[in-house]
């Protein structure tokens, strides 16, 4: 096979270990089916088709896979979940709803590799015994929805996908389905609620595990765009092979996305825990901006926990353990777990000292004010409450105590709440505040104490 | 009654076949094709929506109020999507809202959660904030109808192109 080579000013960095981007900006690539075959696509799927299912989930299984979202559950362990009892039709729906902040890697499968998508699904597809799927593509992708359902057309021209895949006897149907720009059908069971045509409410767990009782309260499926993209990988190099990238309990590659204040932002395809912070800010970033120092790192999507540039985290237990600056943590769940935060969808979102963190966190508590669909009081009124004080902090218009106040409606909201929102809006306020509350306070005015500096307060003083 | 072209029905009714088990998970998509084509969801295509899919009017305006994606306002020739969220913010979001407002000569001013969309007087131009758009190492980013836009610095260029 020949080597790859990259488009001028796109090549992929020396540390990086590209799988699933591996045909991202490849000089001479396109999205087309010829394309992909000539790649060797779809071979992986024909090897599939005659394996035994339990084989294809236990392979996936031993590959260590997890998802990549941003819980970073075990892919295969998921798949079992589907009760072996069961007798209704399963289904499996691929969550392009790509929309956590800082996130921005499943934007180039679609529009560059869809066959590679399309292929992942066919196989997690037969494995789980899924006839119907679904790929939910976020509104604002308008360009990858047609560029999807183009690479549909065509693996199914070429008997990839519909009836009697390759002669194998395996039916399958996929459609693409367009959200309609809220960041909650990103959460699974909203995300079914939305195919379903509602609003999308999540639904509580238990009972409704997607695995159990989802789509049409049928055994459902839920997985990631890149997650599914690595089950072709896996069923290619076998589940043992792929377990050896990346490290023990977070195997594989994983694409971080880089924004904020670094001079070369972008994606890195990395093998997990293989590189550190550092090396991603320094390294694959090209550094952080000149005469600028780190102030902080948001590292996994902007619902994970801020990490200060200056704290020392400790991790592991009793022998093994020991400290790590900022830069020193290596990119992979567990480990950013154990700092406190975690690695999440892989959004890293890096500030400098010239960043003011009540003006982070207020655009942060405006993202989540506006996309709480409402449907627990806590998240729905501590959301929109987080940003009116975070208003308030930036406009020079708050007192001291309304930190306090602030900290307070989120440690409020965390915990009580039918979906993983509640955590997602409130843990910015929590370590925003747990560890920036002295530059906060610095920004409220101590002689406002008291004082109903609301405008809606003062609006609703006024009429009494 | 809402003025639906046969070609466009077409393609909604394949569409719905899309939906085997429900026709109901069809409601975005119907609703998509209709605001691609009439540029907003007004309250005949609610109705024309429920009728065809067999449910209440309710059921079909409860999804349009709730998603941002689909507008109940008419919006000018080429709606312009300016990502508000942190990285593009970093990068210059608000400078850029406040620079392609001006030169459009659109008035934000009367915008509210519930009413998001400003129109400049001539109708050419409508633009809103959109949460996070996927894009945040090239921001500030932007979406004109269905056109993507990265890194956009320069106001006047991005709106020459669509005058």
């Amino acid at each position: 096979m020949a080597a790859i080579t990259y488009k001028r000013g796109r090549e992929p960095h020396g540390k990086e270990h590209r799988v699933i981007f591996r045909n991202i900006d490849r000089e001479g690539w396109d999205a087309s089916i010829d394309t992909y075959l000539e790649d060797g696509g779809y071979e992986p799927l024909k090897k599939a088709l005659k394996m035994e299912r339990a084989v294809i989930t236990e392979e996936v299984k031993k590959s260590g896979l997890r998802g990549r979202g941003g819980a970073g559950f075990p892919c295969g362990i998921k798949w079992g979940f589907i009760p072996p009892t069961n007798t209704k039709p399963v289904y499996l729906i691929c969550n392009a709803d790509e929309s956590e902040p800082g996130t921005f890697k499943d934007r180039y499968i679609l529009h560059q590799d869809p066959h590679q998508l399309v292929e992942g699904m066919a196989i997690a597809c037969f494995a789980v015994g899924a006839k119907l799927a679904y790929i939910y593509i976020r509104e604002e992708f308008p360009e990858a929805a047609k560029i999807v359902e183009k690479a549909i057309a065509e693996a199914h021209e070429k008997g990839f996908l519909g009836k009697n895949i390759q002669g194998s006897g395996f039916d399958l149907e996929i459609y693409v389905h367009r959200g309609a720009g809220a960041y909650i059908c990103g959460e699974e069971t909203g995300l079914i609620e939305s195919l379903e045509g509602k609003r999308p409410y999540p639904r509580i767990k238990p009972p409704y595990f997607p695995a159990a009782m989802g789509l049409y309260l049928c055994p459902t499926i839920v997985n990631n765009v890149e997650t599914l993209c690595h089950v072709k990988h896996i069923i290619e190099m076998g589940g043992e092979e792929y377990a050896k990238t990346g490290t023990k309990n977070n195997t594989g590659t994983r694409i971080l996305c880089v924004s904020g204040d670094v001079q070369k932002p972008g994606y890195y395809e990395v093998e997990v825990g293989k590189v550190t912070m550092g090396e991603v800010i320094n390294d694959l970033c090209g550094g952080l901006k000149p005469g600028r120092e780190l102030k902080a790192v948001i590292p996994g999507g902007s619902s994970a926990k801020v990490l200060r540039a200056d704290e020392i985290y400790t991790v592991g237990r009793g022998d093994d353990a020991r400290q790590l600056t900022i830069w020193d943590i290596p990119m992979d769940f567990d480990t950013m777990a154990a700092c406190g935060s975690m690695a999440g969808s892989g959004g890293v979102i890096v500030m400098d000292d010239s960043r003011s963190m009540s003006w982070v966190l207020n655009n942060l508590n405006h993202f989540y004010a506006h996309e709480s669909c409402g449907q627990c009081t806590p998240c729905r009124e501590g959301s929109l409450w987080m940003k009116k004080i975070t208003d308030r902090v930036v406009a020079g218009k708050a007192s001291p105590s309304d930190v306090d106040t602030l900290y307070g409606v989120a440690k409020n909201i965390d915990g009580r709440t039918i979906c993983a929102f509640g955590e997602a809006c409130s843990w910015p306020t929590e370590s925003f505040v747990e560890k920036f509350r002295d530059e906060l306070v610095g920004d409220t005015k101590p002689e406002l104490e008291g004082a109903l500096v609301n405008a809606e307060t003062l609006t609703a003083a006024a009429s009494l | 009654m809402l003025a639906v072209p046969q070609d466009l029905e077409a393609e909604i009714d394949e569409r719905i076949t899309h939906y085997p088990v429900s026709k109901r998970s069809a409601v975005l998509p119907v609703l998509h094709h209709l605001q691609h084509h009439f540029g907003y969801i007004s309250e005949e295509a609610v109705e024309w929506t429920a009728a065809k899919l067999g449910l209440e009017p309710i059921k079909v305006l409860e999804v349009v109020t709730f998603y941002p994606g689909f507008r109940q306002e008419a919006p000018g020739k080429y709606h312009i999507r300016v990502c508000r969220t942190l990285s593009c913010a970093m990068a210059g979001s608000y400078e850029l809202m406040e620079s392609l407002c001006e030169k459009a000569g659109i008035e934000r001013s009367g915008v509210t959660h519930h009413h998001p969309i400003a129109v400049s007087a001539d109708g050419r131009y409508s633009i809103e904030f959109a949460e996070c758009l996927a894009s945040c190492g090239f921001g500030p980013v932007c979406m004109v109808n269905d056109d993507f836009h990265e890194a956009v610095t320069d106001a006047d260029g991005l709106l020459k192109h669509y005058s």
